[in-house]
C-alpha cells in the first residue's frame, strides 16, 4: 500500500482581503489533477465507516474510486444515486460532523476531503453539460403537490417525477430553493448552481408554481381534493427574537431579513437592484450557527469596519460548519465568546447606538450535552454598534399549520410524523425537513424527502 | 405571470388596476392584501386588495405613487403582466354584525377601507363612512364608498370640497353628540390613524387600524414587519394587518417607516434619471 498522506489536498480559494469586497464563491474547487491526488488518499476500505457518517449513505469509496480513475461522469451518476444535490452537499454540508468524521484516516490524519470530491464531481458534470437525463417511465396518472421548494420538497419531486407521477411543487416565495436560495449567501453557494438544479427538474417535467403560499392562496384541504399526496417541506422560517428590550429599533435584523434582502433581493446590489440594506460600520451579529456565520460575513462584505459575532459559549460549542468559522476569522470577524446581550440602546431618532453585554461563564452540561452558559453578575459592558442581526434560530412557521386542522405538532409546534414514512396525522400527507426536526442540515431535509418519496410512491401502488 | 385585465387613473398619482388572478380572486377576504413585484429586480411591496370579481377571476388594487416600485407599477398599461404576484395575505378583517360602525378611509386608505365598508352594511350593520383627501382632485372612491355605507361624509383638508378638515372633526363631533358607535375602522396616513385611536380612547370605542410596515416575504418568515401591540412584538404580514388602535406604539411604526429613507431616496432619483433618458429616447425616435 502507498504511504498514506496525512493532510487533505489544499484547495485555492480567494485571499481573505480580497473576497470580503465581493460576494463571489471563496473557495475555487479542485483542479482534476488536484481530485485525482485527493481520490487516491481514500484506503477504499471494505468496511466504509464514512457511508455511516452520511446521513443518505453515498456509496463513497465508490465515487472516489471512478475520481481517482478520471472517470468523472461515472463517479457523478454514483453519487446521484442517492444524492439529487451533489454540488449544493459537497459545499454546505458539515462534513467534519458526517462523513469525515467517521473516515478512518482522521483518526491519525485529516480525513479524506470527501466534500470537495462530491463537490469538483458535480461542477465537473455540471460545466461537462453531460448531466445524463433519466428515463421517465410511462405516466402512473398520479399527482403529487410537494409545498415548498427547499431541499427536502425538490427531493421529492425528483425522485417522484422518475416514478412516472405528476409533480407540483408549490412555493411561497418568487423563488425556488427555499433556504438555498434565500438564506445561504452566494459566496457560499452560488445562485447559478440552485438554478441549474431547478431548471433541471423542470426539464424533467416538475411543473412549479412559484409565488403561491399554500394555507393561503389554497389550502391543504383544497389541494387534497385535486392531488392524491401531499408533501409538506415548508421549512423551520419563523426567526426567533431574544425578548430583551430595544430588539425593535431601527437597525436591528433578525438574521432572516438581513440574509433575504441581500441574497433573495440582491440588496448587496443596491441601487441596482432596488432592495435595500443597511450598511453598516459597526455590526453585531447574535449567535454562533452557519446563520449567524453567514450574516456577519454579509455584514463585512457590506462594508463593516467592525463585524462582531457575539457568542454565548465558548468556540468549543459553536454549531457552525468547521470551515465558516475558520472563513471567517481569516476574514477579520471579530468573534466576541462568552458575551451576551442584555439590551439594545438606542438613539433620540429610533435608531441602534450601543449593544449592552454581559459576560458569561460555562457551567454544568444541559440537555444538548454543551455546557450551560451563566451570566456574571456585574460584568455589564456596552459596544458601540449601528446594525444588530438577531441569528439565535428558528422556529416553525404557523401559517401553513395553523390554517390545515388536525396536523398534529409536537411542543415546540414541528409537525409529528411517523418515523418510517413521515406520514402526518392527517392521511395522504407526508412531511420532512427542518418542518420536522427544527432546524438542521440540508442533507438531512433532502434524506427525508427521499424517505417520503418511497413512501408515497409505495402508498400510491 | 398575473395579467392586468384594467387600468384606471383615480387621482393624480392614484392608480386603479384590475388584475388576473383567480384563485386570490376566490379567496380573498376584506382586509387581506398582495405583495408584488414588477420586475426582476424590484422590491417586493405589499398593497391592499380593494376588490375582487371571484367570477370574472379578478382583483383590484389601489396603488398611490410614493416611491420607485409604486411608480414603477404606475407605468404599467392594460395587457401587460405583474412579475409576481402573491396573496392573499394577512388575517381577513373580522366581520361581525356589531351594532353601529363608523368607517374611516384617508388618501388611498379610502381604496383600502371599502371591502370593509361593504362587508360590514352586508353583515348587516349600520354603517357611517368618513373618507378624506388632502384636497378635492385627491378624493377617490366617493361614489363606491357611497354605496357601502348609509351615510358618507366627505372631508377635505382644505375645504376645496366636503367639510373643511380632517377626517377627525365628523367623528370628534359624533362622539361629543352621544352618537352609539360600536366600533370604529380605520385606514390610512399612520399619523390620521393616531389621531382617530386618542378620540376614541377616552370613550373606550374600539377602534381597529390596518398598520402598513415595510414588508418583505409577507408570511411570517423576517420580521420586518414588527409593531409593537400591547407592548407585545408582533408581525403585521401574518398577525395582522388590522390591530387594537388603543395598544398600538404609532411612534415606534413611525420611526420604522423611516428605516430607508435615504436608499428610497437614491432609488427614486436614480429611476426619475433613467426616466429622463426614456423619454429623451423616445422623443429622439419620434424625431427620427
Ligand atoms: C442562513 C442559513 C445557513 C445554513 N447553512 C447550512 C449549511 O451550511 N449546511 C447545512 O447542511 N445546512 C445549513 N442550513 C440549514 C439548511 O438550510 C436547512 O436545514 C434546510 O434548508 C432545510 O430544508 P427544507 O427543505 O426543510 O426547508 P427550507 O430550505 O426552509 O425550504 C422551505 C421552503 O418552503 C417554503 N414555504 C414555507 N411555507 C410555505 C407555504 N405555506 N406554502 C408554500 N411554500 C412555503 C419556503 O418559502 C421555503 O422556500 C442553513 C440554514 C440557514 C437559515
Ligand atoms: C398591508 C399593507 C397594505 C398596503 N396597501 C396599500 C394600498 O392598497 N395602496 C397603496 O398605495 N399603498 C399601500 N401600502 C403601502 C405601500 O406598500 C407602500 O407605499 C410602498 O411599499 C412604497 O414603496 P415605494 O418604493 O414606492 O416607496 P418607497 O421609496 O419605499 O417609500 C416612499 C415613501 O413612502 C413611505 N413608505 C414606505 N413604505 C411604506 C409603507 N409600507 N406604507 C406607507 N408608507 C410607506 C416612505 O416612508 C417614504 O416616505 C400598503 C402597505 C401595507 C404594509
Ligand atoms: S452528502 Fe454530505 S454527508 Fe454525504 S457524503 Fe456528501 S458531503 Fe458527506
Ligand atoms: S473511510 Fe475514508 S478511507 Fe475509508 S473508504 Fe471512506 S473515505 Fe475512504
Ligand atoms: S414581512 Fe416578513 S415577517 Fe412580515
Amino acid at each position: 500500500m502507498a504511504k498514506i498522506i496525512p493532510e487533505k489536498t489544499p484547495m485555492a480559494e480567494q485571499d481573505p482581503k480580497e473576497r470580503i469586497r465581493n460576494f463571489n464563491e471563496v473557495p475555487f474547487g479542485y483542479t482534476e489533477k488536484e481530485a485525482i491526488l485527493e481520490a487516491q488518499r481514500c484506503l477504499q476500505c471494505p468496511k466504509p465507516y464514512c457511508v455511516d457518517g452520511c446521513p443518505v449513505n453515498i456509496d463513497i469509496p465508490g465515487f472516489i474510486r471512478l475520481v481517482a480513475e478520471g472517470d468523472f461522469l461515472g463517479a457523478a451518476r454514483k453519487i446521484k444515486e442517492t444524492n439529487l444535490l451533489p454540488a449544493v452537499c459537497g459545499r454546505v454540508c458539515p462534513q467534519e460532523e458526517q462523513c469525515e468524521a467517521m473516515c478512518v484516516l482522521s483518526k491519525k490524519f485529516e480525513p479524506v476531503a470527501i466534500g470537495r470530491l462530491e463537490r469538483f464531481v458535480a461542477d465537473y458534470e455540471r460545466q461537462a453539460g453531460k448531466a445524463e437525463k433519466p428515463a421517465i417511465p410511462r405516466p402512473t396518472g398520479h399527482r403529487i403537490a410537494v409545498v415548498g421548494a427547499g431541499p427536502a420538497g425538490l427531493t421529492v419531486a425528483a425522485d417522484l417525477i422518475q416514478k412516472g407521477h405528476d409533480v407540483t411543487v408549490f412555493e411561497a416565495l418568487h423563488a425556488l430553493g427555499g433556504v438555498l436560495v434565500y438564506g445561504i449567501p452566494e459566496f457560499r453557494l452560488p445562485k447559478s448552481i440552485l438554478q441549474h438544479e431547478v431548471n433541471y427538474l423542470a426539464s424533467l417535467g416538475v411543473d412549479f408554481e412559484p409565488s403561491f403560499v399554500v394555507g393561503k392562496t389554497e389550502t391543504v384541504d383544497e389541494l387534497l381534493e385535486k392531488y392524491d399526496a401531499l408533501f409538506l417541506g415548508v421549512g423551520a422560517g419563523l426567526p426567533y427574537f431574544m425578548r430583551i428590550p430595544g430588539e425593535n429599533l431601527n437597525g436591528v435584523y433578525s438574521a432572516n431579513e438581513y440574509l433575504t434582502r441581500s441574497n433573495l433581493m440582491r440588496g448587496y446590489l443596491f441601487p441596482e437592484w432596488d432592495t435595500p440594506i443597511k450598511r453598516g460600520k459597526n455590526v453585531a451579529v447574535i449567535g454562533g450557527g452557519n446563520t449567524a456565520m453567514d450574516a456577519v460575513r454579509t455584514a463585512l462584505r457590506l462594508g463593516a469596519e467592525n463585524a462582531y459575532l457575539i457568542y454565548r459559549r465558548s468556540r468549543k460549542e459553536m454549531p457552525a460548519r468547521l470551515e465558516e468559522i475558520h472563513h471567517a476569522e481569516q476574514e477579520g470577524v471579530q468573534f466576541r465568546l462568552l458575551e451576551n446581550p442584555v439590551r439594545i440602546i438606542g438613539d433620540e431618532n429610533g435608531w441602534v447606538k450601543e449593544i449592552e453585554l454581559i459576560s458569561m461563564q460555562l457551567g454544568e452540561p444541559d440537555e444538548s450535552g454543551r455546557r450551560r452558559p451563566i451570566p456574571i453578575p456585574g460584568s455589564e459592558h456596552t459596544l458601540k454598534v449601528d446594525t444588530v442581526v438577531v441569528a439565535i434560530g428558528q422556529g416553525a412557521n404557523p401559517l401553513l399549520i395553523s390554517a390545515t386542522p388536525g396536523l398534529k405538532t409536537n411542543r415546540w409546534g414541528y409537525l409529528e410524523i411517523d418515523p418510517a414514512t413521515g406520514l402526518t396525522s392527517r392521511e395522504r400527507v407526508f412531511a420532512g425537513g427542518d418542518i420536522v426536526r427544527g432546524g438542521a442540515t440540508v442533507i438531512l431535509a433532502m434524506g427525508d424527502g427521499r424517505r417520503a418519496a418511497t413512501a408515497i410512491h409505495e402508498m400510491l401502488r | 405571470m398575473p395579467r392586468i385585465v384594467e387600468k384606471e387613473v383615480l387621482a393624480p398619482g392614484i392608480k386603479k388596476f384590475v388584475v388576473e388572478h383567480p384563485l386570490i380572486a376566490r379567496k380573498r377576504q376584506p382586509g387581506q392584501f398582495v405583495i408584488l413585484r414588477v420586475h426582476e429586480k424590484g422590491e417586493r411591496f405589499p398593497l391592499t386588495i380593494a376588490d375582487s370579481d371571484p367570477e370574472r377571476g379578478t382583483v383590484t388594487i389601489v396603488v398611490q405613487e410614493v416611491g420607485r416600485s409604486t411608480m414603477e407599477l404606475g407605468l404599467k398599461e392594460a395587457g401587460e403582466n405583474i412579475l409576481d404576484f402573491v396573496g392573499p395575505l394577512g388575517k381577513p378583517t373580522p366581520i361581525e354584525k356589531y351594532g353601529n360602525v363608523v368607517c374611516i378611509g384617508g388618501g388611498v386608505g379610502v381604496a383600502e377601507i371599502l371591502p370593509v365598508a361593504s362587508a360590514l352594511k352586508q353583515a348587516g350593520n349600520h354603517v357611517v363612512g368618513i373618507i378624506g383627501a388632502r384636497t378635492r382632485e385627491l378624493l377617490i372612491f366617493e361614489e363606491e364608498m357611497r354605496q357601502a355605507c348609509h351615510e358618507l361624509i366627505v372631508c377635505t383638508d382644505d375645504g376645496t370640497y366636503g367639510v373643511h378638515g380632517f377626517v377627525t372633526s365628523p367623528l370628534k363631533e359624533m362622539i361629543e353628540r352621544g352618537d352609539t358607535i360600536d366600533h370604529v375602522f380605520c385606514i390610512g396616513p399612520v399619523l390620521m390613524m393616531r389621531a382617530v385611536a386618542e378620540l376614541t380612547r377616552g370613550p373606550a370605542i374600539p377602534t381597529s387600524v390596518s398598520l402598513n410596515p415595510i414588508m418583505v416575504d409577507g408570511t411570517g418568515m423576517c420580521g420586518a414587519c414588527r409593531v409593537t401591540v400591547g407592548g407585545v412584538t408582533k408581525f403585521a404580514c401574518v398577525d395582522g394587518p388590522d390591530f387594537d388602535a388603543h395598544e398600538v406604539d404609532f411612534d415606534l411604526l413611525i420611526k420604522r417607516l423611516q428605516q430607508y429613507r435615504d436608499e428610497e431616496k437614491i432609488s427614486l432619483e436614480l429611476f426619475k434619471k433613467k426616466l429622463g433618458n426614456m423619454a429623451v429616447e423616445s422623443s429622439q425616435a419620434v424625431a427620427n
